[in-house]
């Protein structure tokens, strides 16, 4: 292996620029002749606009020209990239989402007008002076009420505010109604899953540009998959065919989910861009991000879980309520369905699940996937109510759920809710982590919180998720109006470096180092000869982007399949110029050598001949080292592992301190291990986050109360300790080439249970018994609160 | 409009401003110094903390006006000399203490400041000043443990290092 190759913890290359200075973000590209747009936005969540007046905006310095839906007349609405079927066969309810509001308002931020004009502060300015005459109508924020008789309509052309209502599986209901008649114990318990803003560091940007000369059009955004932006854009949105339109998400400050979809903000930039002859800039604020971004979660479910005399699983029976928002944004129908049913078995041998969920249409703003995306979801009830049954039953929780886990000799394992496990050990990751979490010395550690007045819990959660998204005949049976392989393209420069294109887009998982280091590792040369590109479709082949954990379990297997077909040439030039048949050569360090012979030749000789064809087969074979590859994976990947949290409550305050947080993962493989437990740091800190601060919240008349960084608590440097991190008991996925399953999730996945496991647990040792549940976030009222009674 | 003066990473600059031009917003536009980032709109993210006549200032809550002749030093002025990086941006790279690189001039500012405060600080005391910067990517531990390492302490106990 080469020094950066697989296993390495590689400095990341990435760094240089960004710890200089040097990035290059979507705020930091400026192009000749630039305009600057302002949206003018609803600061009521429901109102039937009367009238637009912008007489007195357009005369303002500096206006070039204010757009109103009046102008959209030709483009089509923000398409939705999954349909889902409801229970009764039917497609879910589908509304227009227009780029600008038409005739109605439907939460507070929907983008109303834009100005554009020369400056950004003269566009902010004349927006501010469009009189818009809205009636404001009633609006519908909690889900409930949003369904009930009479109540007022998000969508007026749709039958109500239910986008659909779903079952899975709808066949098993009887079965698992009867199993729940039959069980010895039932435990239930209504959950809600509080809504999050994923707040990437950087706020949306983009700029669009026109080049008459060729008619093309460019869009620069901060985007997690450039392409899918491409496709959607261009051809359900402005009709511009994807080879007049390029669009470039260069250094994307973070993403979370949140930069996936396609934004009104990106194709109205690129359509007045071609309407102006000028460039147009978008820069998002942090208020208006709130406001405009996706949101994520929302949920409230009500769960229940069945069990024989012996305390095993017999059945769960869910029913979620998932907020979708006004609009349904990109990808956001398939995240309550398949990201969330599917993953309902968790690590256990439940036999029988039938999950029932009604997506509703509220006043508030869209929500779709949040790192997650489902499986925080899925993973949150189950772990919340198995706690709760071993509380019930009076029996350990982590033996509960030892006895309920899936075992190592059961793989592959088919659960009730469709998805297969390809593999796995739940034993392991558990007790890795009662060994890292000094789980033997919590009593002594308990007893010394107590002697300062403060109450000490533990909490246990295992996880697993589905990643490496995802077999795309699969997807496309259930609803997905994409596919969901990735591609690469290793373009091997005369000279020996190498050039790689993936589909994959980073926006801080480091591909640039890990990437170079698979390729490194498969030839053997040194990875600073490679360089990894991303993010332009003018220059990578058809990619579907960075989310759901799936870059190197995808676009990482693209780019072993492009590698192994550029080795199999390479190996023929190779034979050719030692002359001898290609089966009969080596690779090994970077050097082609005849098996069993001394005769060998270096990599760089081979690059070279194969652009100088001197000497060269050229009667069988093409001059040039290029191939690319798409890779469809024919599972996802099933990452799993068991997290515990160690907390002190003050019993005057309700503050809950995390005082130990360890995670004992199951990635498969691992290429470079330090960015690993990178990923995993960060994903606690938003799961943790969840767990007690973070919450995005309306009032009842849909203004948003959480709409900044002074409002909306975002986890800091001193909320949290040092995690304890391990990944050491892999069983490696056995469907990709490289055995890795993804990890960029599971850190918010596995922690919020494991949170408010060990708060309850905190709270029973103190006698609180009465209390069986506290909703995040738990700040230190709710605990308090929960206390008293 | 008027035109502001101050000394940028060692040289004199100058840049229009108006009235209401933030300092992150005249170094980004005016000078094209685009290392300092801005994450929000109420000072709480940090992201484009530079150092103003040697303290760390939150550029988005500065008037470029008010500024006139101060000393600047921003993330493009952090480097060594000769190019290569400083002590602590080094330490960043080895611990892994930036992931999408956003909010990172602002933490690199505000940690060097830590330093030059308090040269040997505790894990509670770079966490604590670390406060008014946000990031959503690390979780924090490596971005202490950067701190922690700049500062010449043993960090090996806190996880896995570049190698």
């Amino acid at each position: 292996m080469p020094k950066d190759g697989i296993g390495a913890s590689t400095k990341r290359r990435e760094d240089l620029r960004f710890l200089t200075g040097n990035g290059k973000y979507t705020d930091d590209i400026n192009l000749r002749g630039q305009a600057f747009v302002h949206f003018l936005r609803s600061d009521v969540a429901h109102g039937r606009i009367n009238g637009i007046d912008t007489t007195v905006a357009a005369d303002m310095p500096g206006v070039l020209r204010i757009f109103t839906a009046a102008d959209f007349e030709s483009a089509g609405g923000l398409p939705c990239g999954w349909q889902v079927t409801d229970k009764h066969g039917q497609p879910m309810q589908e509304p227009k989402h227009p780029i600008l509001a038409e005739g109605k308002v439907r939460h507070v931020g929907d983008p109303i007008a834009a100005v554009v004009a020369e400056t950004a502060e003269q566009a902010r300015d004349a927006a501010e002076a469009i009189e818009v005459d809205i009636e404001e109508l009633p609006a519908v924020i909690d889900m409930k009420a949003a369904l009930a008789e009479g109540a007022p309509k998000v969508h007026d052309e749709l039958t109500s505010n239910l986008c659909y209502d779903w079952g899975f599986v709808e066949e098993n209901k009887a079965a698992v109604d009867e199993a729940f008649d039959k069980a010895a114990h039932v435990v239930s318990l209504e959950l809600v899953n509080n809504r999050l803003v994923a707040n990437p560091m950087e706020p949306r940007v983009a700029v669009g540009d026109y080049d008459p000369w060729g008619d093309q059009s460019t869009l620069y955004t901060t985007s997690q998959n450039p392409h899918v932006i491409r496709l959607l854009m261009g051809a359900f949105v402005l009709n511009i065919p994807e080879h007049k339109l390029r669009v470039v998400a260069p250094d994307v400050g973070g993403g979370f989910g949140s930069k996936i979809y396609h934004y009104a903000e990106e194709a109205f930039c690129t359509f007045a861009a071609r309407a102006l002859k000028r460039p147009v800039k978008w820069t998002c604020s942090r208020s208006e991000a709130f406001i405009s971004d996706a949101q994520g979660r929302d949920h409230r479910t009500k769960m229940e879980l069945a069990l024989d005399a012996d305390h095993n699983f017999t059945a769960i029976r869910t029913e979620t309520y998932a907020n979708m928002g006004a609009y349904l944004s990109t990808f956001a129908p398939s995240i309550p369905t398949w990201l969330h049913g599917t993953l309902m078995a968790g690590n256990y041998r439940t036999p029988l699940i039938y999950v029932n969920v009604k997506a509703v249409f509220t006043n508030t703003v869209p929500v779709d996937a949040y790192r997650g995306a489902g499986r925080p979801e899925a993973t949150y009830q189950l772990e919340r109510i198995i706690d709760k049954a071993a509380r019930d039953l009076g029996v350990d929780p982590i033996a509960l759920r030892r006895q309920n886990f899936i075992k190592p000799d059961q793989y592959p394992y088919q659960t009730p809710v469709a998805v297969v496990y390809d593999t796995g050990n739940y034993d392991a990751t558990m007790d890795k982590l009662l060994e890292i979490t000094d789980h033997a010395g919590f009593a002594a550690r308990a007893a010394e919180s107590a002697n300062r007045g403060k109450l000490r819990g533990f909490g246990v959660a295992s996880y697993i998720e589905a990643c490496g998204i995802a077999p795309s005949n699969l997807v496309g049976q259930l609803g997905a109006r994409a596919g969901l392989y990735e591609s690469a393209t290793i373009r091997v420069n005369a000279t020996g470096s190498i050039s790689v294109y993936t589909g994959s887009h980073s926006h801080g998982q480091g591909h640039e180092t890990t990437f170079a280091q698979v390729v490194a590792d498969m030839i053997g040369v040194d990875a600073s000869t490679i360089e990894i590109h991303h993010g332009d479709t003018s220059n990578s082949p058809m990619g579907m982007g960075t989310y759901g954990s799936r870059s190197l379990a995808v676009g990482g297997s693209a780019i072993v399949r492009a590698t192994n077909k550029v080795v199999d040439k390479a190996k023929k030039i190779a034979a050719h110029l030692l002359e001898c048949a290609p089966e009969d050569i080596e690779l090994k360090d970077g050097k082609f050598s005849v098996a069993g012979t001394d005769k060998s030749v270096d990599w760089s000789g081979v690059t070279l001949a194969a652009y100088v064809p001197h000497n060269y087969p050229l009667e069988d074979l093409e001059p040039g080292l290029e191939e690319t590859a798409f890779y469809d994976p024919s599972n996802f990947t099933y990452p799993a592992g068991a997290y515990g949290c160690e907390v002190e409550i003050d019993p005057e305050t309700g503050k809950v301190d995390i005082v130990g947080f360890a995670a004992a993962d199951d990635f498969g493989n691992v290429v470079n291990p330090m960015i690993v437990e990178g990923q995993v740091h960060g994903g606690l800190a938003q799961g943790i986050g969840q767990a007690l601060m973070e919450n995005c919240v309306f009032d009842d008349s849909g203004q948003l109360l959480s709409g900044s960084f002074m409002d909306y608590a975002m986890p800091r440097a001193d909320d949290f300790p040092g995690f304890k991190v391990d990944h050491s008991c892999n069983t490696p996925c056995t469907h990709n080439p490289l055995g890795v399953k993804g990890c960029g999730e599971a850190g918010a996945i596995g922690s919020p249970p494991a949170v408010v496991n060990a708060v309850i647990d905190a709270l029973h040792r103190a006698g609180h018994t009465h209390v069986s549940h506290i909703d995040m976030p738990l700040t230190p009222s709710r605990v308090w609160a929960a206390m008293q009674k | 409009m008027g035109k502001v003066t101050m000394t940028v990473n060692g040289r004199q600059m100058t840049a229009e401003a108006e009235g209401r031009t933030l300092l992150s917003t005249w170094l980004r536009e005016g000078l094209g110094l685009t290392g300092t980032h801005v994450g929000c709109d109420t000072s709480q993210c940090g992201a484009c903390v530079v150092h103003v006549d040697g303290q760390p200032v939150k550029s988005c809550t500065a008037l470029a006006m008010d500024l006139d002749g101060a000393e600047v030093r921003t993330i493009e002025g952090m480097a060594n000399a000769d190019g290569s990086l400083s002590a602590i941006q080094q330490a960043f790279q080895d611990h892994h203490g930036l992931q999408c690189g956003f909010c990172t001039p602002g933490m690199v500012m505000a940690a060097a400041a830590l330093l030059k405060e308090n040269p040997k600080p505790t894990e509670a005391e770079v966490r604590h000043y670390l406060e008014g910067n946000i990031c959503r990517c690390t979780g924090y531990h490596n971005i202490v443990k950067a701190v922690l390492a700049a500062s010449g302490q043993d960090v090996s106990g806190l996880g896995i290092a570049a190698e």
